[in-house]
């Protein structure tokens, strides 16, 4: 039984993580024509323009921008990979160019601090529930209420539906 | 020497707020009503005047009087009457003069509507609302005045910009403005801002009435709240209006395929909407059930200076460089006006708390108010994560003097799953009982939705794209679309049974009867909609770029966009197009011409990309032009296909209607302090027990 819990609960987290999938499909390595606007843009798209406020670099406009992308496409043709490519940008402007913050150092706080925030306010939630639930069995001494035909009740049922 | 009555204006309606917040203030302190009645009159007038300096502007704005900076800055010949009189609101000096136009206007209105009701609420109710409208009008007058001129000083290599002449200078009229930014060219940000405003500005109603039930000791009743939710509404549905067209803009205009892209600026607008959400909610549970009071107050003053916040963001650009902070003295203003009003309610409600005292208690965890407090719990946890993704590039740059960026897939990733879970409560909570929920009949009410709900999400997902990930989404929709549908349906049955009307009819008196209860759920089902649009976001998604020459085509999904011909002209509003002529064909047979283009507008050496979009309710083709040989035989067009984006529009709308519902008063029916629920008694344990 717990098995099969933890086997669902793993199929689910799994539902959850393929939420966040590419969806487009690129070419490969190795295929002619490599590399596609598409293989730069999927990089690019990580990226932020190093330059302009809160822009993607696939989307940004600039002359800059467009030789970023112009870059891109030569170290991939040259065979860099993904990760060379995007370590390069790092090390060239900063950590501000990455889209998806990382998870080491001060910045995985970017991550940490809202799941702890989470996991603390269901904690919360449910204290309160359960303290609200205890006040009410300390005040339930009320004295049994009369019988109530049962035809009664369905009658005010039914008219409370009309209300409705 | 129009501009000067603006002026004079102006000042006399800082005057007027100032010695309203502080007349009435001390009259309701010292009990002397004839001080708070002056207050009153003093904050009526200070409406009418703001509106004489607004007059001025947008007059200024239209004859082009370039002599003032702020019309040199956002207006320019080549502008039509309607694009200057509307950039009132596109610099800053003059959207922060509409900002505060607007929220006297919602006092007054409050003033002349609920004077008499009530009235131990007033003193303080004026005395928070002016204080607010005297900080932005005071803002407008001392630090970003829209009546500033251009002054040419002798030997002064530019231009200054003074409210009076200063020594040795020539007031200076220059030929022709610099124009409103060509991006804010679009009905969208026409609409954007004042919608917006006029969400931010309204959430003054609710927040000043809560500081008065504070202050007044009223806070032990719900009086404050029932006064004020339809102001909420209003609010809440201008600030969704905002949002929903902030989205449509940036899907026409920015060319990036998206409608959300989790800047900064948005954040601040999602942020009070998002805890004012939480509110309207949690407002019921006072009302039904006399919970969660406290609870309200800390809502409403967190969704209060959230609102400030997001005018503090957008106005000074701080996320986006620290630097921008200190460039002028509208940034540190606006700290400290922030600080001051959290600061102060806060305390204030420190100070009473003890007034809150609201009985809880709690006969199961399967009932509404476990649903509610769940709920807020969610609201408030998005609120947490947009916050501190959208504060975390100051803080890094604060601690450890690195620059970072929190994009999008931080936002996606963290705020996801909550809205997951927010969604599928959003279609439960409703069946669910107040005080104790039966799971038994909760199980009857939900298993046709569950099952319908799984069936046609597995068979959607299935012809549409084999991804559990979209199969999940489409789950979440078809589920929460179906339980919030069932409610209706079991309503219109209950009157078909009982009266014999015929459905339609049925609907309508159903509706009619409980305003409140089903344009609640009206919004309800337009948040599914709006959801799907942003599940088809996230997981429909198709896009691919490619350079073609003309006669050649670029394919996506089951789409082909043929490139015929390049050409230029010139434009309206002194821009230059170039404008691709393609194609768009899906399997093999066309559909449609489609011209995406760049228009480049010549004074603000600024380009911007207008996309050519195929539009139907299932899925839109986007077409960017990207860019092209100079000799136009080739040319490089990235295309996206974007599903379900339309029903965001869509949901938006209903969103509308369901609010001008739920706002509109059920006739002849007072509201009831407590809903009995079918199934409540035959459910109840105290009675089956006997």
């Amino acid at each position: 039984m717990r098995n099969i819990k933890r086997n669902l609960f793993l199929v689910l987290l799994a539902l959850i993580a393929s939420f966040y999938a590419a969806s487009a499909a690129y070419a490969q390595e190795g295929q002619p024509g490599y590399p596609t606007d598409n293989d730069v843009n999927r990089i690019a798209k990580k990226l932020y323009c190093p330059v302009c406020p809160n822009t993607p670099l696939d989307v940004c406009e600039t002359k800059a921008c467009e030789d970023w992308r112009a870059q891109i496409r030569d170290q991939l043709s040259e065979g860099w990979s993904e990760q060379q490519v995007m370590d390069y940008f790092v090390a060239q402007y900063g950590e501000r160019v990455l889209a998806e913050p990382q998870r080491k150092g001060f910045t995985s706080l970017v991550w940490f601090l809202p799941l702890t925030a989470v996991l603390i306010g269901t904690g919360v939630v449910y204290e309160i529930l359960r303290s609200w639930r205890n006040q009410k069995t300390a005040t339930t001494a009320v004295p049994p209420l009369p019988e109530i035909p049962k035809e009664l009740l369905e009658k005010i049922e039914r008219e409370i539906r009309e209300l409705d | 020497m129009i501009a000067d009555i603006g002026l004079i204006t102006l000042t006399i309606a800082f005057i007027f707020t100032v010695y309203a917040t502080f007349a009435s203030a001390y009259g309701g302190w010292r009990g002397r009503w004839d001080l708070v009645e002056s207050a009153r009159n003093a904050s009526l007038l200070a409406f009418p005047f703001l509106t004489v300096s607004v007059i001025v502007i947008v007059y200024s704005l239209y004859v082009l009087d370039f002599s003032l900076a702020y019309v040199y800055d956002v207006s320019s010949q080549a502008m039509s009457p309607f694009l200057r009189m509307a950039a009132l609101w596109g610099g800053q000096q003059g959207s922060i003069l509409f900002w505060a136009w607007m929220m006297a206007g919602f006092v007054a209105a409050v003033l002349l509507r609920k004077w008499e009701r009530d009235r131990e609420m007033m003193p303080y109710f004026i005395a928070t609302a002016m204080l607010t409208t005297a900080f932005f009008v005071g803002v407008v007058l001392f630090i970003t005045n829209p009546f500033m001129r251009l002054w040419h000083i002798e030997g002064a290599a530019e231009l200054t910009q003074a409210l009076f002449q200063p020594a040795n200078s020539m007031p200076y009229y220059p030929e022709d403005g610099g124009g409103l930014n060509p991006l804010l060219r679009h009905f969208g940000m026409i609409g954007h801002p004042p919608t917006t405003y006029l969400g931010f500005t309204g959430f003054v109603i609710p927040f000043s009435f809560a500081i008065a039930a504070l202050i007044t000791g009223q806070s032990r009743g719900d009086e404050w709240i029932r006064t004020t939710r339809r102001w909420t509404l209003v609010a809440w549905i201008f600030l969704s209006i905002g949002l929903i067209l902030g989205g449509r803009w940036a899907y026409d205009v920015l060319g990036w395929g998206g409608f959300w892209g989790w800047d900064p600026v948005e954040n601040a607008m999602l942020m009070p909407w998002l805890t004012g959400t939480a509110f309207l909610h949690s407002v019921m549970m006072t009302e039904k059930r006399g919970m969660m009071k406290r609870w309200n107050m800390v809502l409403i003053i967190l969704t209060y200076s959230l609102a400030l916040f997001g005018t503090f963001i957008t106005r000074t650009g701080v996320i986006s460089s620290v630097h921008a902070f200190t460039k002028s003295a509208l940034g540190p203003a606006f700290f400290a006006f922030i600080g001051l009003t959290f600061i102060g309610s806060v305390t204030i409600l420190y100070l009473r708390w003890d007034t809150l005292k609201s009985e809880h208690t709690l006969e199961s965890f399967i009932s509404r108010e476990s649903a509610f407090v769940l709920q807020n719990m969610l609201f408030l946890a998005i609120t947490f994560v947009v916050f501190w993704g959208t504060i975390f590039p100051l803080i890094s740059e604060l601690v450890t003097g690195i620059k970072i960026t929190v994009g999008p897939p931080y936002f996606q990733k963290a705020t996801g799953p909550l809205f997951f879970v927010l969604v599928i409560l959003m279609g439960i909570a409703p069946l669910l009982a107040w005080r104790k929920q039966a799971v038994r009949t909760f199980g009857k009410a939900i298993w046709i939705p569950f099952i319908a709900s799984l069936g046609i999400a597995g068979i959607w997902g299935y012809t549409h794209r084999m991804h559990p990930a979209s199969i999940l989404g489409l789950w979440l929709v078809t589920f929460s679309l179906s339980t919030t549908l069932a409610e209706f349906w079991k309503g219109v049955q209950a009157r078909h049974a009982t009266r014999g009307e015929n459905p339609f009819t049925a609907f309508i008196n159903l509706i009619g009867r409980n305003h409140r209860r089903y344009g609640g759920y009206i919004i309800h089902l337009s948040v599914v909609l709006i959801a799907l649009g942003f599940i088809g976001d996230a997981n429909f998604k198709l896009e691919t770029q490619g350079t073609v020459s003309s006669g050649e085509s670029l394919t996506i999904g089951d789409y082909q966009l043929q490139f015929e011909q390049l050409r230029a002209y010139p434009g309206s509003d002194g821009r230059e197009i170039i404008e691709a002529v393609t194609t768009l064909s899906q399997d093999g047979e066309v559909i449609r011409t489609l011209n995406p283009r760049r228009d480049y507008f010549t004074v603000q050496q600024q380009p911007v990309t207008v996309p050519g979009v195929y539009s139907t309710p299932g899925k839109d083709v986007y077409v960017l032009l990207v860019g092209w040989d100079d000799s136009g035989q080739s040319a490089t067009f990235k295309i996206y296909v974007n599903s379900f984006i339309n029903w965001v529009w869509i949901g938006g709308l209903m969103m509308i209607v369901g609010t001008i519902i739920a706002a509109w008063n059920t006739p002849g029916q007072r509201e009831a302090t407590y809903v009995l629920k079918p199934g409540a008694l035959t459910s109840h344990p105290l009675l089956q027990e006997s």
